[in-house]
C-alpha cells in the first residue's frame, strides 16, 4: 500500500515541487526516502502498538497536487460572525489556505504574520527556513516522512517578540471533497520571545467521503513567550485525522496544548513538547468522547531536557460502544535536568462492555532529584453517585449525564480562553447527550 | 401512606429482609431500632429502590402506588427520600446543579414549569438558614471533602429543599455533635406537617429525645420483632438487646 504513493511521487515529485515553494522543496526527497525506508507505521512498532492504522491507509484517495481550487467559499459556509468568541479567522480547506477577507483580521499587530506557509516562504524564505523542519525533520516516523514528501503547504503564524494579541487565532481546517481524499499540510507556528498568542484549531468535514489527513505542526515558542494550542475535531465517522503536533519551548516559556475530540472517525494525535531552556511551563490535556466504532490514539511525549520545569498532563476518556481509546504518555527527565516538576494523569470511563481502553504511562528518568507522578484508570460511572442522584429524583440518564459532565470538567477548565471554555462546555454536553452526531459546520460559531 | 407486607429482599443471592410488615400513616413518626447488621439500611435501601437488592417476596405501597414498580427517581418524586447512612461524594458535580436538577426534575414529574433562578436562590437560602448550613459547604461539589457530620446535615438540607412526604432517616444523628444534633432534630421537626411522615432509624435515645417517635421498631435479622411506643427505646437504651434475642430465639 505504500507503493503506489512511492509510485505517485516518484512519476510527479516535479509538480508536488512546481505547486510548493523552495524552502518546503529543499527537504522534499529526504523525506521521501524516509518514507520509502520506513513505509506507514504498523502496530508492530512500539510507538504505535495500540491502534491499527494500516486500513486507513488501504483506501484509495485522491491528492490535489496540481492544487487546482476547490469550488467552495468556506466564508459562505460558514458563516462564521463568530458569536462569544471573537478570533482572527481563518480557513483551510484541505490544504489550501483562504486569504483573509475579515475586516477585524486587519487589525493584527504590526508584524504578526498569518498567511499560507507557501506565501510565508516566498515572502519570507529567510524566516522560515530557519524554522521550518528543524523539529519534523529529525522524526523517524512514517507519518512525518510521508508528511515531508507530500505537504506543499499549510498554516503559517509568527508573532514577533514583545506582541501580545489581542484575540485568538481561529483556523479552521474543512475536508471537502466529492471522492475520497487526501490531504497532508504542514503547519508552521513562531512565536518569539516574550510575545502572547492563542490558536484554535477546528477540523471539520462537509462532504460524506473518506477523508485522511496527516498533518505536522511544528510550533517554536521563545523565551518568556506564552502560547496555547487547542485542537477541536468535530468531523464524521470516515474522517481519518492524523496530527502530530512538535513543539519546542525555550526558557521561561508557557504553553498549553489542549485535544479535543468530539467526533472523528479515526484519531491519531502525536503530541511532543520540548523544553529545551529552565522554567518552562507546560499543560498537555486532552480529552475523548468516543461511541460506536470510532478510534481515538493520544499519543504524548514530554521531554524535560533542561532543569526546573513543570510539567503537567491530564487526559480524560469516555468510551461508549464499540470505541476504542489508547493514550500513551512518555515523559521523559535528561539526566541533568533536576528539580523537574511533572505529574501525568489519565482518566477514562467505559460505558460499555465492548468499549476498549488502553493506557501507558511511559516513564524515562534519569535526574535524581525530581518530582514526577502518574496515574491511570479505567473504569466505569461511580453506582453509588448513580444511586444518591436517582434517589434524589434526577433520572438515570441525566444522572449519567451530569456525572460524565463533571468527569470531563477539569480538561475544560484548562482551556484559557472564556468564551470558548463555555462553548466546549456546551458542547461537551450535547454531545453526550448524543445530540451532536455529526459534524455540523462549525461548532464552534454557530 | 405507606404500607409494607411480607416484605423479603436478598442482596448476591443471601437474604437479609425475612418477612417485614410495617404501615406509616401520614403525620407519624416511626423509630427503628436494632442491632448492628440487622437489616436497617437494607430496609432503607429497598424501599427507595437501590438496584443492587432484589425483592424476591411482598409488596411496599405508597400513597396507593406500587413502588417496587417505580424507578429510584420516581419514587423520588412521588415523595419519598433517604437522608443516608452513608452520603455519597460527587467530585464535580456542584451542590447548586444538583439541588437544581433535583428540584426541576420533580417539578417536571408533576408538570409544574421549571423554578425560575430567583425563586431557586430564595429557597436554597431559606432552607440553608432552617438547617444553619454554611454556605461553604453549598457552594461545594456535593459532599466531596465534607466532614462525616457535615455530610449528615447535608441530607437534612436537601431534605428541606425537596419537602419529602416520607423522610427516612438511616442514622442521621451518628457522626453530629450536640449542637449539630440539636440543629438537625430542629429542622426535622420544623418540616414536620400533618401531612408527612417519618422513619428514624437510630441507636440511640439521644436523637429521640428531640424527634418524639410515636411508634418505635426493633429490626432483629430481618424480621421486625416487637413493636411499641417511646418506652420501647428507652428500655431498649437501658437492657440493650440480649432480652429481645432471648424472646425471639425461645
Ligand atoms: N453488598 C452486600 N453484600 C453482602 N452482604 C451485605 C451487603 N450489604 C449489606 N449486607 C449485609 O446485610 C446485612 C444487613 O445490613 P444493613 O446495612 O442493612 O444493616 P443495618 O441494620 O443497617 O446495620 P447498622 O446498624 O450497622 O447500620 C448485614 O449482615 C450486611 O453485612
Ligand atoms: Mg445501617
Amino acid at each position: 500500500m505504500e507503493q503506489q504513493y512511492i509510485d505517485l511521487y516518484k512519476a510527479h515529485h516535479a509538480t508536488i515541487k512546481e505547486h510548493s515553494a523552495a524552502v518546503i522543496n529543499e527537504s522534499r526527497d529526504e523525506a521521501f526516502a524516509l518514507f520509502e525506508e520506513l513505509g506507514f507505521p504498523t502496530t508492530r512498532l512500539e510507538n504505535y502498538k495500540y491502534t491499527d492504522l494500516r486500513p486507513a491507509f488501504e483506501q484509495d484517495y485522491g491528492l490535489n497536487i496540481r492544487r487546482l481550487d476547490f469550488p467552495v467559499d468556506p466564508y459562505q459556509v460558514f458563516k462564521c460572525d463568530v458569536p462569544g468568541i471573537d478570533s482572527f479567522l481563518y480557513f483551510v480547506v484541505n490544504d489550501g489556505f483562504y486569504p483573509e477577507e475579515n475586516e477585524r483580521n486587519k487589525e493584527l499587530p504590526e508584524g504578526v504574520i498569518i498567511c499560507s506557509l507557501k506565501e510565508a516562504s516566498e515572502k519570507h524564505p529567510e524566516l522560515v527556513k530557519k524554522y521550518y523542519g528543524r523539529l519534523s525533520n529529525t522524526k523517524k516516523d512514517g507519518l512525518v516522512a510521508f508528511n515531508g514528501a507530500f505537504a506543499q503547504d499549510g498554516f503559517f503564524m509568527y508573532v514577533p517578540k514583545n506582541v501580545e494579541l489581542p484575540r485568538p487565532v481561529q483556523l479552521i481546517n474543512i475536508m471537502r471533497s466529492d471522492v475520497d481524499f487526501m490531504a497532508n499540510s504542514h503547519n508552521l507556528i513562531i512565536i518569539e520571545e516574550n510575545a502572547k498568542a492563542q490558536l484554535l484549531v477546528c477540523d471539520h468535514t462537509q462532504d460524506d467521503v473518506h477523508f485522511f489527513a496527516n498533518r505536522v505542526t511544528e510550533v517554536f515558542v521563545g523565551e518568556y513567550a506564552t502560547y496555547d494550542h487547542y485542537k477541536l475535531e468535530n468531523t464524521h465517522n470516515r474522517m481519518t485525522n492524523l496530527a502530530t503536533l512538535l513543539v519546542e519551548q525555550q526558557a521561561s516559556s508557557n504553553i498549553i496544548s489542549n485535544v479535543i475530540t468530539l467526533h472523528n472517525g479515526l484519531t491519531r494525535n502525536t503530541i511532543e513538547v520540548a523544553l529545551n531552556g529552565k522554567h518552562c511551563e507546560t499543560e498537555v490535556c486532552g480529552m475523548v468522547i468516543g461511541d460506536k466504532n470510532q478510534t481515538v490514539d493520544n499519543f504524548t511525549s514530554v521531554l524535560h531536557n533542561m532543569p526546573e520545569c513543570h510539567s503537567d498532563e491530564l487526559f480524560k476518556y469516555v468510551l461508549d460502544d464499540s470505541s476504542k481509546g489508547a493514550f500513551t504518555g512518555r515523559l521523559y527527565v535528561a539526566k541533568d535536568a533536576q528539580k523537574t516538576l511533572a505529574y501525568q494523569t489519565n482518566r477514562n470511563i467505559l460505558l460499555n462492555r465492548t468499549a476498549r481502553m488502553r493506557t501507558k504511562p511511559q516513564l524515562e528518568i534519569y535526574a535524581d532529584d525530581v518530582k514526577c507522578s502518574h496515574g491511570a484508570t479505567i473504569g466505569q460511572l461511580d453506582d453509588n453517585a448513580l444511586f444518591y442522584m436517582r434517589s434524589r429524583g434526577i433520572p438515570f440518564n441525566e444522572a449519567r449525564l451530569l456525572l460524565m459532565n463533571a468527569f470531563m470538567a477539569d480538561v475544560i477548565d484548562y482551556i484559557r480562553i472564556d468564551a470558548l471554555r463555555d462553548r466546549i462546555k456546551m458542547l461537551v454536553e450535547k454531545r453526550l447527550r448524543g445530540e451532536l452526531s455529526k459534524c455540523e459546520g462549525c461548532v464552534i460559531c454557530q | 401512606m405507606l404500607v409494607i407486607k411480607n416484605l423479603h429482599a436478598s442482596i448476591n443471592g443471601k437474604e437479609i429482609l425475612k418477612g417485614i410488615n410495617l404501615t406509616v400513616n401520614p403525620g407519624e413518626i416511626h423509630a427503628i431500632m436494632g442491632p448492628n447488621g440487622s437489616g436497617k439500611s437494607t430496609l432503607s435501601s429497598v424501599i427507595t429502590g437501590n438496584p443492587f437488592f432484589e425483592v424476591t417476596q411482598g409488596s411496599i405501597e405508597f400513597n396507593g402506588k406500587d413502588l417496587l414498580e417505580l424507578a429510584p427517581e420516581e419514587r423520588a418524586n412521588e415523595g419519598v427520600f433517604l437522608s443516608f447512612q452513608y452520603p455519597v461524594e460527587i467530585p464535580g458535580v456542584s451542590m447548586v446543579n444538583f439541588m437544581r436538577a433535583a428540584i426541576n426534575e420533580k417539578r417536571k414529574y408533576l408538570n409544574e414549569p421549571a423554578i425560575s433562578a430567583s425563586d431557586f436562590l430564595r429557597l436554597m437560602r431559606e432552607k440553608k438558614e432552617l438547617v444553619e448550613m454554611d454556605s461553604k459547604l453549598t457552594n461545594r461539589a456535593v459532599n466531596e471533602g465534607f466532614s462525616g457530620g457535615e455530610k449528615k446535615k447535608n441530607e437534612i438540607f436537601q431534605m428541606a429543599m425537596l419537602e419529602p412526604k416520607l423522610a427516612i432517616l438511616d442514622e442521621t444523628d451518628s457522626g453530629l455533635d450536640i449542637d449539630a444534633l440539636r440543629i438537625v432534630a430542629n429542622g426535622v421537626n420544623k418540616l414536620k406537617t400533618p401531612d408527612n411522615a417519618t422513619i428514624v432509624i437510630t441507636h440511640y435515645q439521644r436523637l429521640l429525645d428531640y424527634i418524639t417517635p410515636d411508634f418505635v421498631h426493633v429490626l432483629y435479622d430481618g424480621n421486625i420483632v416487637k413493636s411499641g411506643t417511646k418506652e420501647l427505646a428507652l428500655e431498649l437504651e437501658a437492657r440493650g438487646y440480649d432480652w429481645i434475642k432471648q424472646e425471639v430465639e425461645a
